[in-house]
């Protein structure tokens, strides 16, 4: 009950004061501090946590470098700001944090009531369902009357009442604040089936006694584009985070990676020049507020989106999720970056 | 004069014969301790078999079959999870506690820089053990140093920025050291705030009274952790834009303030249970309100509460867990973060970390216990028989 009254609390807040904060100039505050205040997760495995020396890493923690190496030139001039699903909104409108990559799904009220804009998707993602195989159940459908365990406060959630009601079945949601303890939870049998995003069902893999005795049910019940998330009112600003994306995906088409990015701006294509800012008078970083070397900082920094994913979430990693549609456009994907002329 | 000599009086003593064997030694013990009568025998057997099945299966999990070293989850998953233990395997994963430890000590204080924590916690150390025992003299001047020149040393060597020391914002601290940091400064601050608040809410100027009053009753009728929520998330959207304050800072009061208020009560218990005639007694004396305080009945309200007071310092110490919900990592809260470590997830992972976060809460919260049960001992004058 205390839960409710403080969400409501808080909406209240963000609905009614917080729409003022958003100051216009978030490019010249930021150059003014000298670096990116960027809200990440409280720890999302391959997203945002800790690494062996407790530095923040991940994918969406790539994303903050990224913005940092395209306004400053230099990755490391980011400061993180570790946020749990609610706190998240307060503190990007507050003007806390000046950019949130923290595994945020784009929806209408996100971009509108609350006062946010989203404008590019880094990682497009779905809500799916983990039983036990003891369960025998072949499709979401017959899950009618099950315990089902979810994180509280994200779409997740919301999806999920959405899903049983339409589909007219009964459930008992077995909610947790923090996503171990679900994970936990879900392991030890209080709960017969497990719903998250599918990037969360791919580490919830490697943390359950018997990854055998599970399997995964084919319905996605939900869209998920997860993008970084800027307040409204600051269009430059809102330009830089966006092209970031853009530039690591034009990046990846381009074939440009964190070794090659040197070699490639002796390129003869026009398309990779101009990319790379090396053909003469190009005017398209500075029109950005940036330099013209931000497309090469970004790759320096992070590499290419292929690159960042691999490391953080798909082959490269332990949790080795699949590019799925984050694929390229050219590849089977829907990963697509406008023209960079 | 003739000493008595009759042949049948022995001269010397007689040996004491040893206890009959069933009225001393270990079968005596067993017999009236455990066995007593058929109920203690019932029950003695019956917790018998309880230990017999759960502390051998625990300890072939904690050490026996735990994972001591390993650089990654390899170590702590089984074939099937994807790592190198035989299927079916189950057992601490220490490996990750060993890996994360300085993690777990310092949070994500650069490890250049972790000399600093480290020197400030062998000096409290070195100030907080001749403080503890009694007999060791010159208490006022190991108060100063506890009271004043610990936490000027503190604030110059844990944030740095002068002194050509590199600055280390307070969003890096974490693990037991911002535990301990909280937690101290939550019980230095919290006793003398809550005297003073109990005094006030007992006083007989009503202006001072309402005020006290007013403060313990908000703030003993909010959750710390809605105390914490409101701090870090709904001030901001008060302040001005660019005008924030540093959330360990906010942290820090909001545990103090709230420690204060339950301090206050407690300590009230004690002044009331103080006879009627102390108060009066101390009067006729002819002292005046501080000196009465003083001298008469707060040393004996105190003592009274001794319990009370540690009790609220536990629940103190264990609250400090709750700034995780601000975003920030104290001991609980980055052993739980660590969880989201693709590299160390495994089934046990978390259960190990979770055992090791326990097991120092544990030490720190027993170690304040016992050592309040030695004060009561200590101070116990009046009702020694």
């Amino acid at each position: 009950m205390a839960r409710r009254i403080l969400t409501a609390l808080v909406g209240a807040a963000v609905m009614g004061i917080g729409a003022p904060a958003a100051s216009a100039a978030t490019l010249d505050d930021v150059k003014a501090k000298g670096f990116v205040q960027c809200g990440v997760n409280t720890g999302l495995a391959g997203f945002s946590a800790p690494d062996a020396s407790g530095n923040w890493a991940g994918f969406d923690v790539d994303y903050c470098k990224a913005i940092a190496a395209a306004v400053f030139g230099d990755g490391s001039k980011v400061k993180y700001t570790p946020t749990s699903a609610k706190e998240r909104f307060p503190a990007l409108q507050s003007g806390e944090v000046d950019v949130l990559a923290r595994n945020t799904t784009w929806s209408i009220n996100r971009d509108t009531a609350l006062g946010f804009n989203f404008r590019t998707v880094n990682y497009y993602d779905g809500q799916g369902f983990m039983v036990r195989k003891g369960l025998n159940v072949k499709s979401a459908l017959e899950l009618s009357g099950a315990a089902v365990c979810v994180q509280t406060g994200t779409t997740t959630e919301l999806n999920l009442a959405d899903y049983f009601k339409s589909n007219n079945l009964q459930y008992n949601p077995v909610v947790f604040e923090k996503l171990d303890e679900v994970n936990a939870a879900y392991d030890a049998g209080r709960c017969d089936v497990y719903t998250t995003d599918q990037s969360g069902l791919y580490s919830l893999r490697l943390t359950l006694s018997k990854p055998d005795d599970h399997m995964i049910l084919p319905e996605i019940i939900s869209k998920e584009p997860l993008g970084p998330a800027v307040r409204q009112g600051d269009d430059q600003w809102f330009d830089i985070v966006s092209w970031v994306h853009y530039a690591l995906v034009q990046a990846e088409e381009f074939g440009i990676t964190q070794a090659n990015v040197e070699e490639m701006k002796k390129s003869t294509n026009p398309d990779v020049q101009r990319f790379l800012g090396v053909e003469a008078d190009s005017k398209i970083g500075t029109d950005l507020g940036l330099t013209n070397e931000w497309a090469v900082n970004i790759i320096k920094a992070v590499g290419n989106y292929g690159e960042v994913f691999d490391r953080n979430i798909g082959a490269g990693s332990p949790l080795k999720i699949e590019r799925g549609l984050n694929a390229l456009w050219n590849k089977g994907g829907i990963q697509y970056a406008p023209p960079v002329r | 004069m003739n000493t008595h000599q009759a042949s049948f009086v022995r001269a010397s003593m007689i040996e004491a014969s040893p206890a009959p064997l069933l009225e001393s030694g270990v079968a005596y013990w067993l017999r009236k301790n455990l066995f007593a009568t058929p109920k203690d025998t019932a029950l003695t057997i019956i917790s018998l078999l309880v230990l017999a099945w759960l502390i051998p299966p625990a300890i072939q999990w904690l050490f026996i079959d735990a994972a001591w070293s390993g650089g990654g989850r390899g170590v702590c998953a089984t074939v099937a999870q994807g790592g190198s233990q035989p299927d079916g395997w189950s057992g601490a994963c220490w490996a990750f506690v060993n890996a994360k430890f300085s993690q777990f000590i310092f949070g994500r204080y650069p490890p250049d820089e972790r000399w600093r924590p480290a020197l400030v916690g062998v000096i409290f150390v070195l100030i907080l053990v001749p403080m503890l025992i009694p007999k060791v003299p010159y208490k006022g001047l190991n108060a100063f140093l506890l009271l004043v020149v610990l936490p000027i040393l503190a604030i110059i060597l844990l944030p740095g920025g002068w002194l050509g020391l590199t600055y280390v914002e307070t969003p890096l601290w974490g693990g037991l050291m911002v535990t301990l940091v909280l937690s101290f400064v939550g019980i230095a601050v919290s006793l003398p705030l809550g005297v003073l608040l109990a005094l006030g809410r007992r006083s007989t100027m009503p202006v001072i009274k309402m005020l006290c009053t007013i403060f313990i009753e908000i703030v003993r009728g909010i959750p710390l952790i809605t105390v914490l929520f409101m701090a870090s998330v709904m001030l901001p959207l008060f302040l001005p834009q660019g005008v924030t304050f540093d959330k360990f800072l906010r942290a820090l009061i909001g545990v103090s303030l709230f420690a204060s208020a339950y301090m206050a009560e407690v300590v009230r218990g004690g002044l009331q249970a103080i006879p009627k005639g102390q108060y009066e007694g101390a009067d006729s004396l002819g002292l005046g309100y501080w000196q009465k305080m003083n001298l008469i009945i707060l040393p004996q309200a105190l003592k009274l509460v001794i319990p009370g007071i540690v009790n609220t310092f536990i629940g103190l110490f264990k609250d400090t867990s709750l700034v995780s919900i601000i975003g920030m990592f104290d001991l609980l809260g980055i052993v739980r973060l660590n969880f989201s470590d693709t590299n160390w997830a495994s089934a046990v992972t978390p259960v190990s970390g979770l055992i090791f976060a326990g097991f120092i809460f544990w030490l720190f919260c027993f170690g304040m216990s016992r050592y309040s049960g030695f004060m009561e001992r200590v101070l116990d004058t009046s009702q020694q028989r």
